[in-house]
């Protein structure tokens, strides 16, 4: 598709304040915190800074709105559906100025914006939408004289976490199986992301969703997120972001009034080259498993295994294309990687390079920043990467590849499973049996074969292990957001 | 026209009624095929009349076994491997699905006038509610098309084992013309949702909105031989759809003695898939206990809604012996509040029959009820000089026997008979060859229970009538249909399962 020139901002008139029964509030203690352009360093602007007291505030609204009787519980399944599809033509309508407002936030390249990002949020959304009068209980033949069926009732108040490496496709993903199936949200996203997520929530009040059904809350994890994991009026929490947090969550779900939870953590994840694979192919296809998104993505393929008698070719190519890579302003049509999201991720990626030359690994190329201005790190490439060293087991989540050599197939399978991770996968083959034998041996939530990060609204996607629990998308990703209630009432004579 | 829902049920609000358009052009006549206008092989056209004054409204031309045999090539290409439609993204059908409803919005009032001109409706009707359910069926099986999923299967053996829910393939589709643009919509959107072409023949008394609706499908975008649109006459253009050799499956909605034939043509010729959806002669029950103005309404409008053309219409009312008299009595004071006339002008309650041959047989039937002692109570016979309009009569002590309590008479004339006990009325209910729907009003909960389970009906409504959406699934038992449409169950009519079974070198669980 053709990128439009991107908008120049701020051009709208858009409070960076809370959203609570479609209204904005400063926070009620008034703080605000800035926001910072991962390009330059500077600020971009103050947000209110919201806490405990307001989530308090806004699990008050959407509990009111998620009463017996209210407008929301009393909708056409239908309905909500229909929202849900407004909601994505206001999307489409303001595509140019979000993908901008995600870039300047972000940091990611604005065509990569524009193309990817923004239209996988709207056919997200036009996914869920289709599901809303869908999903359906089952009527049950239980033993006796009986008629037993199940309702699937929304689960109630949900709190969602959101990260801030795809600021509004995690909005959207969590969005959409929440309200398809009827229940009220809070969501607290990313201190270093909030800004596209709060325009949003004009458009979810213009759309014509009741008020109190969303309400967001920019804020700290140890602050707004704790108060939403711990709260005794959260039904379930849904947590995207690191493991170490995600441990977090689930003990203070456990700990307050056991509220579902489901997240989607971690990984390094393995990607598998056979010796039969498509060279050029792959070599492309593994370069963009971990690049994309400057390296931030809880699924890149961050341990590619080479199978040995193509290692050194393999390696000299995929040097060759990560020092091609072209860092720099994201709003540059011709870049392709931009910045880190901030100075904290910056610098853990540095330090993750440091142990990487220290423990012995090849650097190959890249290594140090890329600007003096921003937060840019060069593309980096380890080679002779052992499964012990700290870049193989730990996530880095920047732009440094990892290549590990291998010898046979068993061997790789266990390699590549002996992880605490498993978010995902991928082998490159061009052997039938080979291609089914290592995809159904890999303990990962997702398997690409002879791909890499291919996502669909209709594909679930979650972790194995210490990566997740539950799945996200498809109709799979309903599943966490419904209670299901069964109703057994006694009749007079059952008849098949 | 009952407002749907109540004060306290917020319902979705239903837009304001505009007038219906002066003047209606007819601009499509021709045959639709390969998103193209074709005139008829044979050169031949028909007259296609308005029931409210009997005069011409246009002339449309005439497809035969000629022009279904081009209709079912361009299909079968559309659906050859590798085509646009089937490499097309199944979300990009959703979408196709949804731009197509957003057309129909758009052009709502043309549409709505226009089935108000051609078909006898009340267009504030037909705009309300036609309309409605048409944008609302698209937009529910816009929703489905990626949402279709077959299985991977736990196979005995080495062996990685997944089915493929496939499109079945060319769907010849013969609608009827009581709700011709609902049941245009409720047959080709479920087929395309689920990747099928179609070629589709309109009833010849109402072919106006479906060659419409072929112009919007260009529109939207779909593929050319997706949808092709061949109106004619049954023995000619819909027998050539049931017996084609190419044509990979038939759905049918219209009388069982034409369903009949249908699946006899299927069965000689290539054993295409065959779904029916044909008449009823529904009982309505109602209790005692019921909620009896309630039931009053709602077996007022189950029977005489557009004029009685329902295929569901309740038309065999039992009432609980101590409540007869007062229910017969509301029933008649509810069926004499009536203006009948031209549909299109507010104020008018209820149009004409669709034509000449029914218009006919519902007054045979009428005096049948007289000769074979039934009590008319009001109505009874033909209204105005110029038009099919029947004025609404209702009929009480109708017993099982008579031809008005056994034989679907498809026009404003509603029968009351009355029961003692729930075995008698039981019995009594599901004692006929049809099985469309059912209702019972009551407000015990053990009752309402027992008569869910114990009619044999497709659907039973409890303590209302005619109650249907996108998501609910309709069809009949016995000789009501074959099949179910809309919801989910829908799908599977439109849908061919393929078992993929691989050889895998080791099998792990």
């Amino acid at each position: 598709g053709t990128v439009p020139a991107a908008p120049s901002l701020p051009a709208r008139l858009v409070s960076w304040q809370i959203f609570i029964n479609n209204e904005w509030h400063d926070a009620v203690s008034k703080k605000t915190f800035p926001t910072i352009n991962p390009a330059t360093g500077e600020v971009i602007c103050q947000v209110a800074e919201g806490d405990k007291a307001d989530v308090d505030k806004a699990v008050k609204a959407a509990k009111a709105a998620f009463q017996l009787g209210s407008p929301w519980r009393r909708m056409d399944a239908s309905q909500r559906g229909k929202l849900l599809n407004r909601l994505a033509d206001l999307i489409e309508r303001d595509r140019a100025y979000l993908a901008a407002l995600e870039t300047l936030d972000n940091g990611k390249p604005y065509s990569i914006s524009y193309l990817v990002d923004l239209d996988m949020v709207v056919k997200c959304l036009r996914y869920f939408a289709g599901w809303s009068d869908k999903f359906h209980g089952k009527t049950i033949p239980l033993d006796g004289d009986f008629f037993c069926y199940t309702r699937h009732e929304p689960v109630g108040v949900c709190g969602q976490i959101i990260p801030w490496n795809f600021p509004l496709l995690m909005q959207a993903w969590k969005l959409g199986p929440a309200l398809a199936t009827g229940n009220v949200v809070v969501m607290k996203v990313a201190e270093q992301t909030p800004l596209s997520a709060l325009y949003v929530a004009n458009l979810i009040k213009e759309a014509g969703f009741p008020p109190g059904v969303v309400n967001i809350i920019p804020g700290y994890g140890p602050t707004a997120g704790a108060a939403i994991s711990s709260h005794m009026d959260i039904d379930k929490v849904a947590f995207t972001g690191s493991t170490e947090v995600g441990h977090m969550v689930q003990k203070a779900a456990a700990e307050s009034n056991l509220k579902r939870v489901t997240l989607e953590l971690g990984g390094k994840s393995p990607n598998i080259i056979m010796s039969d694979a498509d060279m050029d192919w792959a070599v492309d296809q593994a370069h963009f498993a971990l690049f994309f998104n400057q390296g931030q993505c809880c699924c890149a393929g961050s341990r590619t295994y080479v199978q040995e008698d193509i290692y050194e070719e393999f390696v000299e190519r995929s040097v060759e294309k990560a020092k091609n890579r072209v860092v720099g302003n994201p709003f540059d049509f011709k870049t392709e990687q931009g910045p880190q999201v901030d100075e904290e991720q910056f610098k853990k990626i540095l330090g993750c390079i440091n142990t990487g030359k220290q423990e012995g690994a090849k650097l190959l190329c890249g290594g140090n920043p890329a600007a003096d201005r921003g937060y840019f790190i060069q593309p980096t490439v380890f080679g002779d990467v052992q499964d012990n060293m700290t870049i193989a087991r730990e996530e880095i989540f920047g732009p440094v590849m990892q290549i590990l050599k291998f010898k046979t197939i068993e061997e790789v399978i266990e390699r590549a499973n002996d992880s605490k991770y498993g978010l995902a996968a991928a082998v490159f083959t061009k052997d039938f049996d080979k291609a089914n034998y290592v995809s159904h041996g890999l303990r990962a939530g997702t398997v690409w074969v002879n791909c890499y990060n291919v996502f669909g609204a209709q594909a679930p996607f979650g972790g194995y292990k210490a990566s997740g629990n539950g799945r996200e998308l498809g109709e799979y990703g309903l599943e966490a957001y419904v209670e299901v209630k069964n109703v057994t009432i006694k009749v007079p004579q059952k008849n098949s | 026209m009952k407002k749907q829902g109540s004060d306290s049920n917020p319902a979705p609000v239903l837009p304001a009624l505009p007038e219906p358009i002066k003047d209606l052009k007819i601009k499509y006549t021709k045959i639709f095929i390969n998103n193209e206008w074709h005139d008829s092989v044979s050169g031949k056209k028909f007259e296609v009349f308005n029931p409210a004054n009997e005069e011409k409204i246009c002339e449309v031309e005439e497809g035969d076994k000629a022009d279904v045999d081009k209709a079912v090539k361009a299909a079968r290409k559309a659906f050859e491997l590798g085509s646009p439609w089937r490499t097309m993204d199944a979300s990009e059908r959703g979408r196709l699905l949804n731009k197509l409803a957003d057309l129909v919005e758009r052009d709502r009032l043309i549409l709505a006038t226009m089935e108000a001109i051609d078909g006898g409706k009340l267009f504030s009707t037909a705009y309300l509610m036609d309309l409605g359910a048409c944008v609302k069926t698209l937009r529910y099986c816009a929703g489905w098309a990626d949402k279709i999923h077959g299985r991977t299967v736990p196979m005995d053996g080495n062996f990685f084992t997944f089915t493929r829910h496939e499109p079945i393939g060319v769907c010849g589709q013969i609608i009827p013309w009581n709700f011709p643009l609902v049941m245009f919509i409720w047959k080709i959107a479920p087929a395309l949702c689920c990747g099928n072409t179609v070629v589709v023949k309109p009833a010849e008394q109402t072919p106006l909105t479906a060659l419409y609706m072929g112009s919007l499908i260009k529109e939207a975008g779909f593929p050319p031989g997706v949808v092709n649109i061949v109106p004619g006459f049954g023995p000619t253009a819909g027998a050539a759809i049931s017996h084609h050799m190419d044509v990979d499956k038939v759905a049918f909605t219209g009388s069982t003695e034409v369903g009949k034939l249908i699946k006899e043509a299927a069965g000689k010729s290539n054993l295409k898939r065959v779904t029916l959806e044909l008449g009823g002669k529904s009982p309505n029950i109602i209790f005692a206990d019921a909620d009896l103005d309630s039931a009053v309404e709602f077996a007022h409008i189950g029977l005489f809604y557009h004029q009685g053309q329902c295929c569901i219409a309740g038309s065999r009312i039992f009432v609980e012996e101590p409540i007869y008299d007062e229910f017969v009595r509301r029933s008649i004071e509810r069926a004499k509040k009536y203006t009948l006339g031209n549909p299109l002008l507010p104020g008018v309650q209820q149009g004409p029959q669709i034509d000449k041959e029914q218009f006919q047989k519902i007054l045979e039937l009428i005096e049948s009820g007289k000769k074979e002692g039934a009590k008319l109570e009001c109505g009874g016979g033909p209204w105005g000089d110029k038009g099919y309009f029947i004025q609404p009569t209702v009929f009480s002590d109708v017993t099982d026997d008579m031809r008005i309590a056994k034989e679907e008479i498809f026009g404003p004339v509603q029968q009351i008979m009355k029961f003692k006990t729930i075995e008698e009325v039981i019995k009594r209910a599901n004692n006929t060859t049809y099985g469309l729907a059912a209702a019972v009003f009551t407000k015990d909960i053990d009752k309402a229970l027992t008569f869910a389970a114990a009619l044999q009906a497709g659907t039973v409504w409890v303590n209302c009538y005619s109650a249907m959406s996108a998501q609910c699934t309709f069809g009949g038992f016995k000789m009501s249909g074959n099949g179910r449409e809309m919801g989910e169950y829908g799908l599977h009519e439109y849908t061919e399962v393929k078992t993929v079974t691989i050889k895998i070198p080791q099998k792990n669980s």
